[in-house]
Protein backbone atom coordinates (compact mmCIF):
# COMPACT_ATOMS: atom_id res chain seq x y z
CA UNK A 1 0.00 0.00 0.00
CA UNK A 2 1.28 3.67 -0.83
CA UNK A 3 2.50 5.65 1.60
CA UNK A 4 0.91 8.67 2.13
CA UNK A 5 2.58 12.12 3.23
CA UNK A 6 2.46 15.92 2.93
CA UNK A 7 5.26 17.72 1.36
CA UNK A 8 5.71 21.62 2.22
CA UNK A 9 6.73 23.42 -1.43
CA UNK A 10 8.21 26.45 -1.89
CA UNK A 11 7.76 29.81 -0.81
CA UNK A 12 11.22 29.88 -1.84
CA UNK A 13 12.54 27.12 -4.52
CA UNK A 14 15.51 27.32 -6.91
CA UNK A 15 12.62 26.89 -9.95
CA UNK A 16 10.34 29.16 -8.34
CA UNK A 17 10.86 32.83 -9.84
CA UNK A 18 7.74 33.59 -7.59
CA UNK A 19 6.66 32.82 -3.63
CA UNK A 20 3.79 30.17 -3.64
CA UNK A 21 3.47 28.09 -1.54
CA UNK A 22 1.87 24.18 -1.98
CA UNK A 23 1.20 21.21 0.42
CA UNK A 24 1.17 18.53 -1.79
CA UNK A 25 -0.33 15.42 -0.61
CA UNK A 26 1.64 12.50 -1.67
CA UNK A 27 0.95 8.62 -2.20
CA UNK A 28 5.08 7.49 -1.94
CA UNK A 29 6.19 10.00 -4.95
CA UNK A 30 2.40 10.89 -6.37
CA UNK A 31 0.72 13.73 -5.68
CA UNK A 32 -2.41 13.04 -5.26
CA UNK A 33 -3.34 16.65 -3.71
CA UNK A 34 -2.20 20.10 -3.39
CA UNK A 35 -3.36 23.55 -1.54
CA UNK A 36 -2.03 26.41 -2.69
CA UNK A 37 -1.12 29.35 -0.62
CA UNK A 38 -0.05 32.53 -1.13
CA UNK A 39 -0.28 35.64 1.07
CA UNK A 40 3.81 36.34 1.20
CA UNK A 41 4.02 39.91 -0.56
CA UNK A 42 0.55 41.23 -0.65
CA UNK A 43 0.04 44.80 -1.48
CA UNK A 44 -3.37 46.25 -1.08
CA UNK A 45 -3.41 48.62 -4.08
CA UNK A 46 -6.90 47.96 -5.37
CA UNK A 47 -7.40 50.17 -1.98
CA UNK A 48 -5.59 52.97 -2.91
CA UNK A 49 -8.26 53.88 -5.80
CA UNK A 50 -9.95 56.02 -2.33
CA UNK A 51 -6.74 57.75 -2.24
CA UNK A 52 -5.28 58.60 -5.60
CA UNK A 53 -7.97 60.38 -8.39
CA UNK A 54 -8.46 58.28 -11.44
CA UNK A 55 -5.76 59.56 -13.75
CA UNK A 56 -2.82 59.32 -10.71
CA UNK A 57 -4.07 55.37 -10.34
CA UNK A 58 -2.52 54.47 -13.74
CA UNK A 59 1.11 54.32 -12.22
CA UNK A 60 -0.55 52.13 -9.45
CA UNK A 61 -2.23 49.96 -11.96
CA UNK A 62 1.38 50.49 -14.07
CA UNK A 63 3.11 49.02 -10.76
CA UNK A 64 0.90 45.78 -10.45
CA UNK A 65 3.51 43.54 -12.44
CA UNK A 66 6.71 44.79 -14.08
CA UNK A 67 6.24 42.30 -17.14
CA UNK A 68 2.60 43.25 -17.56
CA UNK A 69 2.96 46.84 -16.68
CA UNK A 70 2.20 48.04 -19.91
CA UNK A 71 -1.09 45.76 -20.37
CA UNK A 72 -2.08 46.46 -16.95
CA UNK A 73 -1.86 50.88 -17.77
CA UNK A 74 -3.76 50.00 -20.66
CA UNK A 75 -6.42 47.70 -19.47
CA UNK A 76 -7.12 50.17 -16.72
CA UNK A 77 -7.19 53.11 -18.88
CA UNK A 78 -9.41 51.27 -21.46
CA UNK A 79 -11.95 50.70 -18.19
CA UNK A 80 -12.10 54.33 -17.26
CA UNK A 81 -12.27 55.53 -21.04
CA UNK A 82 -15.22 53.12 -21.58
CA UNK A 83 -17.08 54.33 -18.49
CA UNK A 84 -16.85 57.89 -19.61
CA UNK A 85 -17.18 57.11 -22.75
CA UNK A 86 -13.64 58.51 -24.25
CA UNK A 87 -12.81 57.61 -27.64
CA UNK A 88 -8.81 58.00 -27.89
CA UNK A 89 -7.13 59.08 -31.16
CA UNK A 90 -6.33 56.11 -33.16
CA UNK A 91 -3.15 56.96 -33.14
CA UNK A 92 -2.98 55.80 -29.79
CA UNK A 93 -4.28 52.89 -30.41
CA UNK A 94 -1.88 51.83 -32.23
CA UNK A 95 1.08 52.97 -30.10
CA UNK A 96 -0.54 50.99 -26.82
CA UNK A 97 -0.92 47.75 -28.98
CA UNK A 98 2.91 48.07 -30.44
CA UNK A 99 4.12 48.20 -26.83
CA UNK A 100 2.19 45.85 -25.51
CA UNK A 101 3.01 43.04 -28.19
CA UNK A 102 6.59 43.92 -27.26
CA UNK A 103 5.81 43.25 -23.60
CA UNK A 104 4.09 39.58 -24.64
CA UNK A 105 7.56 39.34 -26.96
CA UNK A 106 9.21 40.34 -23.54
CA UNK A 107 7.28 37.96 -21.33
CA UNK A 108 7.12 34.81 -23.70
CA UNK A 109 10.65 34.71 -24.17
CA UNK A 110 11.55 35.19 -20.18
CA UNK A 111 9.32 32.87 -19.60
CA UNK A 112 10.84 30.30 -22.46
CA UNK A 113 14.57 30.97 -20.68
CA UNK A 114 12.83 30.14 -17.31
CA UNK A 115 11.41 27.12 -18.88
CA UNK A 116 14.61 25.98 -20.27
CA UNK A 117 16.77 26.33 -17.08
CA UNK A 118 14.18 24.44 -15.65
CA UNK A 119 14.94 21.89 -17.54
CA UNK A 120 18.09 22.52 -17.49
CA UNK A 121 19.46 23.40 -20.60
CA UNK A 122 21.50 26.06 -19.65
CA UNK A 123 22.26 27.95 -23.20
CA UNK A 124 18.67 28.15 -24.34
CA UNK A 125 18.09 29.80 -20.97
CA UNK A 126 20.55 32.27 -22.15
CA UNK A 127 19.83 32.45 -25.67
CA UNK A 128 16.15 33.51 -24.94
CA UNK A 129 16.98 36.08 -22.36
CA UNK A 130 20.19 37.32 -24.69
CA UNK A 131 17.39 37.86 -27.55
CA UNK A 132 14.65 39.55 -24.54
CA UNK A 133 17.23 42.12 -24.27
CA UNK A 134 17.06 43.51 -27.87
CA UNK A 135 13.22 44.44 -26.57
CA UNK A 136 14.28 45.57 -23.27
CA UNK A 137 16.59 47.85 -25.54
CA UNK A 138 12.98 49.07 -27.94
CA UNK A 139 11.47 49.99 -24.92
CA UNK A 140 14.10 52.10 -23.41
CA UNK A 141 14.74 53.51 -26.72
CA UNK A 142 10.73 54.45 -27.01
CA UNK A 143 10.06 55.22 -23.92
CA UNK A 144 12.93 55.64 -22.00
CA UNK A 145 12.18 52.77 -19.48
CA UNK A 146 12.83 49.14 -19.97
CA UNK A 147 10.70 47.56 -17.04
CA UNK A 148 7.79 49.95 -16.02
CA UNK A 149 7.71 52.72 -18.73
CA UNK A 150 4.52 54.78 -18.03
CA UNK A 151 3.35 55.27 -21.69
CA UNK A 152 -0.31 55.11 -20.98
CA UNK A 153 -2.95 57.82 -19.45
CA UNK A 154 -6.41 57.88 -19.32
CA UNK A 155 -7.50 59.89 -22.98
CA UNK A 156 -4.47 58.22 -24.88
CA UNK A 157 -0.79 57.71 -24.31
CA UNK A 158 1.93 60.24 -23.47
CA UNK A 159 4.84 59.84 -25.72
CA UNK A 160 4.95 59.36 -29.66
CA UNK A 161 6.93 57.27 -32.08
CA UNK A 162 8.22 59.15 -34.88
CA UNK A 163 8.79 57.31 -38.20
CA UNK A 164 12.55 56.83 -37.55
CA UNK A 165 11.66 54.60 -34.50
CA UNK A 166 9.20 52.51 -35.83
CA UNK A 167 11.30 52.15 -38.79
CA UNK A 168 13.82 50.78 -35.98
CA UNK A 169 11.35 48.38 -34.23
CA UNK A 170 10.54 46.95 -37.17
CA UNK A 171 14.11 46.13 -38.12
CA UNK A 172 14.86 44.94 -35.05
CA UNK A 173 11.92 43.08 -35.10
CA UNK A 174 12.72 41.01 -38.64
CA UNK A 175 16.03 40.53 -36.79
CA UNK A 176 15.04 38.87 -33.75
CA UNK A 177 12.48 36.63 -35.57
CA UNK A 178 15.41 35.35 -37.86
CA UNK A 179 17.80 35.11 -34.36
CA UNK A 180 14.37 33.42 -32.69
CA UNK A 181 13.83 30.72 -35.23
CA UNK A 182 16.62 28.23 -34.19
CA UNK A 183 15.48 28.80 -30.47
CA UNK A 184 11.63 27.99 -31.71
CA UNK A 185 12.75 24.74 -33.44
CA UNK A 186 14.78 23.63 -30.49
CA UNK A 187 11.40 24.04 -28.31
CA UNK A 188 8.56 22.59 -30.66
CA UNK A 189 11.50 19.91 -32.25
CA UNK A 190 14.44 18.87 -29.69
CA UNK A 191 14.06 15.51 -28.96
CA UNK A 192 15.71 16.52 -24.96
CA UNK A 193 12.82 19.19 -24.74
CA UNK A 194 9.78 16.88 -26.24
CA UNK A 195 10.91 13.91 -23.69
CA UNK A 196 10.40 16.63 -20.96
CA UNK A 197 7.20 17.96 -22.23
CA UNK A 198 5.00 15.83 -23.68
CA UNK A 199 2.25 13.89 -21.76
CA UNK A 200 3.29 15.99 -18.61
CA UNK A 201 0.61 17.82 -16.42
CA UNK A 202 -2.36 16.94 -19.20
CA UNK A 203 -5.19 19.14 -18.62
CA UNK A 204 -7.89 18.45 -20.73
CA UNK A 205 -10.27 21.12 -22.54
CA UNK A 206 -13.01 20.30 -20.12
CA UNK A 207 -11.16 20.83 -16.97
CA UNK A 208 -9.25 24.01 -18.86
CA UNK A 209 -13.30 25.48 -18.87
CA UNK A 210 -14.15 23.99 -15.58
CA UNK A 211 -11.60 25.12 -13.80
CA UNK A 212 -11.16 28.50 -14.89
CA UNK A 213 -8.09 28.42 -17.23
CA UNK A 214 -7.20 31.52 -18.90
CA UNK A 215 -4.27 32.73 -21.64
CA UNK A 216 -1.92 29.84 -23.25
CA UNK A 217 -3.17 27.48 -20.07
CA UNK A 218 -6.35 27.54 -22.00
CA UNK A 219 -5.43 27.92 -25.76
CA UNK A 220 -3.08 24.64 -24.88
CA UNK A 221 -5.96 22.78 -23.84
CA UNK A 222 -7.53 23.45 -27.32
CA UNK A 223 -10.29 26.16 -26.50
CA UNK A 224 -9.96 28.86 -28.99
CA UNK A 225 -10.21 31.97 -26.52
CA UNK A 226 -8.15 35.07 -26.98
CA UNK A 227 -10.12 38.39 -25.86
CA UNK A 228 -7.73 40.40 -28.81
CA UNK A 229 -10.18 39.17 -31.03
CA UNK A 230 -12.66 41.67 -29.43
CA UNK A 231 -10.92 44.21 -31.27
CA UNK A 232 -9.90 46.31 -28.30
CA UNK A 233 -7.36 48.64 -29.21
CA UNK A 234 -5.90 48.54 -32.81
CA UNK A 235 -6.52 44.77 -33.04
CA UNK A 236 -10.13 45.31 -35.01
CA UNK A 237 -7.68 46.37 -38.03
CA UNK A 238 -5.09 43.77 -37.08
CA UNK A 239 -4.99 39.93 -38.80
CA UNK A 240 -4.89 37.78 -36.10
CA UNK A 241 -6.91 34.32 -35.39
CA UNK A 242 -6.02 32.50 -31.85
CA UNK A 243 -2.97 29.96 -30.96
CA UNK A 244 -4.47 27.22 -30.31
CA UNK A 245 -2.54 23.61 -29.01
CA UNK A 246 -4.72 20.01 -28.94
CA UNK A 247 -3.12 17.41 -25.97
CA UNK A 248 -3.17 20.10 -23.02
CA UNK A 249 0.16 19.31 -21.68
CA UNK A 250 2.93 20.78 -20.88
CA UNK A 251 4.35 20.67 -24.80
CA UNK A 252 0.98 22.77 -25.86
CA UNK A 253 1.37 25.43 -23.91
CA UNK A 254 5.04 25.66 -24.59
CA UNK A 255 4.29 25.55 -28.48
CA UNK A 256 1.24 27.84 -27.95
CA UNK A 257 3.98 30.53 -26.09
CA UNK A 258 6.68 29.87 -28.57
CA UNK A 259 4.15 30.64 -31.77
CA UNK A 260 2.73 33.78 -29.93
CA UNK A 261 6.09 35.06 -30.72
CA UNK A 262 5.82 35.20 -33.93
CA UNK A 263 2.40 36.25 -33.68
CA UNK A 264 3.22 39.24 -31.77
CA UNK A 265 6.11 39.64 -34.40
CA UNK A 266 3.42 39.70 -37.26
CA UNK A 267 1.05 42.09 -35.31
CA UNK A 268 3.99 44.66 -34.40
CA UNK A 269 4.67 45.01 -38.34
CA UNK A 270 1.10 44.89 -39.29
CA UNK A 271 0.43 47.79 -36.52
CA UNK A 272 3.51 49.48 -37.95
CA UNK A 273 2.47 49.52 -41.58
CA UNK A 274 -1.32 50.49 -40.73
CA UNK A 275 -0.45 53.63 -37.93
CA UNK A 276 -2.32 56.71 -38.98
CA UNK A 277 -1.09 59.91 -38.13
CA UNK A 278 -2.54 62.38 -35.71
CA UNK A 279 -2.42 63.18 -31.62
CA UNK A 280 -1.79 60.94 -29.35
CA UNK A 281 -4.49 61.81 -26.91
CA UNK A 282 -7.61 63.54 -25.99
CA UNK A 283 -8.60 65.76 -22.97
CA UNK A 284 -10.44 64.14 -20.43
CA UNK A 285 -12.93 66.32 -18.72
CA UNK A 286 -15.17 65.36 -15.70
CA UNK A 287 -15.31 61.81 -13.68
CA UNK A 288 -16.31 58.37 -14.28
CA UNK A 289 -19.79 57.88 -13.45
CA UNK A 290 -20.96 54.11 -13.79
CA UNK A 291 -19.05 50.58 -14.33
CA UNK A 292 -17.32 48.47 -16.84
CA UNK A 293 -15.70 44.76 -17.10
CA UNK A 294 -12.88 45.26 -19.29
CA UNK A 295 -10.99 42.10 -20.44
CA UNK A 296 -7.90 42.46 -22.36
CA UNK A 297 -4.90 39.63 -23.27
CA UNK A 298 -1.93 39.87 -21.03
CA UNK A 299 1.26 37.82 -21.74
CA UNK A 300 -0.29 35.25 -18.94
CA UNK A 301 -4.04 35.32 -20.20
CA UNK A 302 -7.19 37.16 -20.15
CA UNK A 303 -7.41 39.74 -17.44
CA UNK A 304 -10.08 41.78 -16.46
CA UNK A 305 -10.46 44.93 -15.19
CA UNK A 306 -13.52 45.93 -13.25
CA UNK A 307 -13.84 50.21 -12.77
CA UNK A 308 -16.64 51.41 -10.67
CA UNK A 309 -16.63 55.31 -10.86
CA UNK A 310 -19.37 57.34 -8.67
CA UNK A 311 -18.96 60.79 -10.19
CA UNK A 312 -16.04 62.17 -7.87
CA UNK A 313 -12.52 61.87 -8.70
CA UNK A 314 -12.10 58.67 -6.80
CA UNK A 315 -13.20 55.47 -7.63
CA UNK A 316 -15.63 53.62 -5.71
CA UNK A 317 -14.27 50.56 -6.64
CA UNK A 318 -11.09 49.22 -9.16
CA UNK A 319 -10.84 45.60 -9.17
CA UNK A 320 -8.45 44.14 -11.11
CA UNK A 321 -8.02 39.65 -11.77
CA UNK A 322 -4.89 38.60 -13.00
CA UNK A 323 -4.37 35.63 -14.88
CA UNK A 324 -2.36 33.90 -12.55
CA UNK A 325 -5.67 33.98 -10.34
CA UNK A 326 -7.20 31.98 -12.91
CA UNK A 327 -4.70 29.81 -13.00
CA UNK A 328 -3.62 28.35 -10.01
CA UNK A 329 -6.75 26.32 -9.49
CA UNK A 330 -6.11 24.80 -13.07
CA UNK A 331 -2.35 23.58 -11.87
CA UNK A 332 -4.08 22.64 -8.60
CA UNK A 333 -5.81 19.71 -10.88
CA UNK A 334 -2.98 19.30 -13.31
CA UNK A 335 -0.06 18.61 -10.48
CA UNK A 336 -2.89 15.21 -9.56
CA UNK A 337 -1.24 11.86 -10.75
CA UNK A 338 2.32 14.05 -11.42
CA UNK A 339 5.57 12.71 -10.10
CA UNK A 340 6.96 15.23 -7.07
CA UNK A 341 10.17 16.04 -9.21
CA UNK A 342 8.02 17.38 -11.91
CA UNK A 343 6.49 19.67 -9.71
CA UNK A 344 8.62 22.68 -10.52
CA UNK A 345 8.08 22.07 -13.71
CA UNK A 346 4.71 22.20 -14.09
CA UNK A 347 4.39 25.10 -11.51
CA UNK A 348 6.09 27.05 -14.11
CA UNK A 349 4.22 26.04 -17.15
CA UNK A 350 1.49 28.05 -16.07
CA UNK A 351 3.46 31.22 -16.02
CA UNK A 352 3.07 32.09 -12.60
CA UNK A 353 2.96 35.88 -11.26
CA UNK A 354 2.44 35.99 -7.91
CA UNK A 355 2.61 39.46 -7.67
CA UNK A 356 0.09 40.54 -10.02
CA UNK A 357 -1.96 37.72 -8.10
CA UNK A 358 -1.70 39.71 -4.76
CA UNK A 359 -1.69 43.04 -6.00
CA UNK B 1 -10.01 39.37 -38.53
CA UNK B 2 -13.04 38.97 -37.65
CA UNK B 3 -13.67 40.90 -34.59
CA UNK B 4 -16.27 39.06 -32.29
CA UNK B 5 -18.90 40.88 -30.70
CA UNK B 6 -18.05 41.87 -26.98
CA UNK B 7 -21.19 41.19 -25.16
CA UNK B 8 -20.91 41.88 -21.79
CA UNK B 9 -24.28 42.30 -19.83
CA UNK B 10 -24.62 42.70 -16.22
CA UNK B 11 -27.70 41.00 -15.10
CA UNK B 12 -29.32 41.52 -11.15
CA UNK B 13 -30.11 38.22 -9.20
CA UNK B 14 -31.96 37.46 -6.71
CA UNK B 15 -30.46 35.32 -3.48
CA UNK B 16 -32.77 32.36 -3.89
CA UNK B 17 -32.12 32.04 -7.50
CA UNK B 18 -28.94 32.25 -7.51
CA UNK B 19 -27.36 29.13 -7.15
CA UNK B 20 -29.86 27.41 -9.32
CA UNK B 21 -28.36 30.08 -12.25
CA UNK B 22 -24.73 29.52 -11.24
CA UNK B 23 -25.88 24.94 -12.05
CA UNK B 24 -27.33 26.44 -15.42
CA UNK B 25 -24.02 28.43 -16.47
CA UNK B 26 -21.78 25.06 -15.51
CA UNK B 27 -24.22 22.84 -17.40
CA UNK B 28 -23.73 25.01 -20.17
CA UNK B 29 -19.87 25.10 -19.62
CA UNK B 30 -19.48 28.60 -19.12
CA UNK B 31 -16.59 29.58 -18.03
CA UNK B 32 -15.94 31.54 -14.13
CA UNK B 33 -13.91 34.29 -14.86
CA UNK B 34 -14.21 36.45 -12.08
CA UNK B 35 -15.59 37.34 -8.62
CA UNK B 36 -15.60 40.63 -7.18
CA UNK B 37 -17.02 42.47 -4.42
CA UNK B 38 -17.77 46.01 -3.66
CA UNK B 39 -18.60 47.66 -0.55
CA UNK B 40 -21.92 49.48 -0.70
CA UNK B 41 -24.61 52.15 2.20
CA UNK B 42 -25.71 48.28 4.02
CA UNK B 43 -23.77 45.44 2.47
CA UNK B 44 -22.08 44.22 -0.51
CA UNK B 45 -22.42 44.23 -4.06
CA UNK B 46 -21.09 41.13 -5.80
CA UNK B 47 -20.40 40.60 -8.99
CA UNK B 48 -20.13 36.76 -10.52
CA UNK B 49 -18.75 37.18 -14.34
CA UNK B 50 -18.77 34.23 -16.69
CA UNK B 51 -17.64 33.52 -19.97
CA UNK B 52 -18.79 31.56 -23.10
CA UNK B 53 -16.92 31.90 -26.25
CA UNK B 54 -16.63 35.27 -26.40
CA UNK B 55 -19.63 36.06 -24.22
CA UNK B 56 -19.30 37.76 -20.69
CA UNK B 57 -22.22 37.84 -18.44
CA UNK B 58 -21.70 39.29 -14.96
CA UNK B 59 -24.53 37.97 -11.63
CA UNK B 60 -25.26 40.64 -9.67
CA UNK B 61 -26.39 39.82 -6.03
CA UNK B 62 -27.05 42.58 -3.43
CA UNK B 63 -26.66 41.44 0.21
CA UNK B 64 -26.93 42.99 3.61
CA UNK B 65 -23.73 43.25 5.88
CA UNK B 66 -23.75 40.29 8.00
CA UNK B 67 -26.42 37.93 5.86
CA UNK B 68 -24.38 34.73 4.64
CA UNK B 69 -23.55 33.79 0.52
CA UNK B 70 -23.41 30.49 -0.18
CA UNK B 71 -19.64 29.78 -1.65
CA UNK B 72 -19.66 28.61 -5.69
CA UNK B 73 -16.80 26.08 -4.75
CA UNK B 74 -19.52 23.30 -4.70
CA UNK B 75 -20.60 23.99 -8.08
CA UNK B 76 -17.24 25.87 -9.85
CA UNK B 77 -13.93 24.38 -7.53
CA UNK B 78 -11.99 27.02 -9.16
CA UNK B 79 -14.00 29.99 -7.38
CA UNK B 80 -12.22 29.09 -3.47
CA UNK B 81 -9.10 31.52 -4.56
CA UNK B 82 -11.60 34.70 -4.91
CA UNK B 83 -14.18 33.29 -2.43
CA UNK B 84 -11.50 33.49 0.07
CA UNK B 85 -10.52 36.62 -1.29
CA UNK B 86 -13.53 38.32 -0.53
CA UNK B 87 -14.64 36.77 2.89
CA UNK B 88 -10.92 38.13 4.13
CA UNK B 89 -10.56 41.48 2.76
CA UNK B 90 -14.26 42.84 2.45
CA UNK B 91 -15.77 40.57 5.99
CA UNK B 92 -18.52 38.95 3.04
CA UNK B 93 -19.82 36.08 4.96
CA UNK B 94 -19.40 33.19 2.66
CA UNK B 95 -20.96 29.86 3.69
CA UNK B 96 -19.61 25.99 2.78
CA UNK B 97 -16.44 27.81 1.15
CA UNK B 98 -14.11 24.76 0.59
CA UNK B 99 -11.19 25.25 1.58
CA UNK B 100 -11.98 27.95 3.58
CA UNK B 101 -8.02 29.72 4.52
CA UNK B 102 -10.12 31.29 7.17
CA UNK B 103 -8.57 34.87 6.82
CA UNK B 104 -5.55 33.86 6.02
CA UNK B 105 -5.18 33.96 2.30
CA UNK B 106 -3.11 37.11 2.09
CA UNK B 107 -1.51 36.50 5.80
CA UNK B 108 -2.43 40.12 6.52
CA UNK B 109 -2.96 41.74 9.83
CA UNK B 110 -5.50 44.39 9.75
CA UNK B 111 -9.25 42.37 9.68
CA UNK B 112 -11.15 43.04 6.38
CA UNK B 113 -9.25 46.31 5.43
CA UNK B 114 -11.71 46.95 2.40
CA UNK B 115 -15.22 47.12 4.49
CA UNK B 116 -14.21 50.57 5.20
CA UNK B 117 -13.31 53.71 2.86
CA UNK B 118 -9.82 55.31 3.81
Amino acid sequence: MAKRSIVPFGPQHPVLPEPVHLDLVLEDETVVGAIPSIGFIHRGLEKLVEKKDFKQYVYIAERVCGICSCGHGMGYCESVERVMGIEIPRRAEYLRTIWVEMSRVHSHLLWLGLLADAMGFESLFMECWRLREKILDMFDRTTGGRIIFSVNCVGGVLKDMDGAMLRAIRETVDQMEQELEPIMTTFIKDYSVQLRLRGLGILSREQAILQGAVGPMLRGSGVEYDTRMLGYAAYGDLDMEPIVGTDGDAYARCEVRAREIVQSFNLIREAIDKIPQGPISVPVKGNPQGEYFMRIEQPRGEAIYYTKGNGTKFLDRFRLRTPTTSNIPPMVEMLKGCQLGDVPLLILTIDPCISCTER
Amino acid sequence: MQVKEDINEIRPIEKDEFLSEIICLKMDAWRLVQICAVRIEDGFELSYTFCKEYRMVTLRLITKEQEEVSSITQIYPCAFMQENEMKELFGVPVRELAPDYHEKLYRIDRETPFKEKG
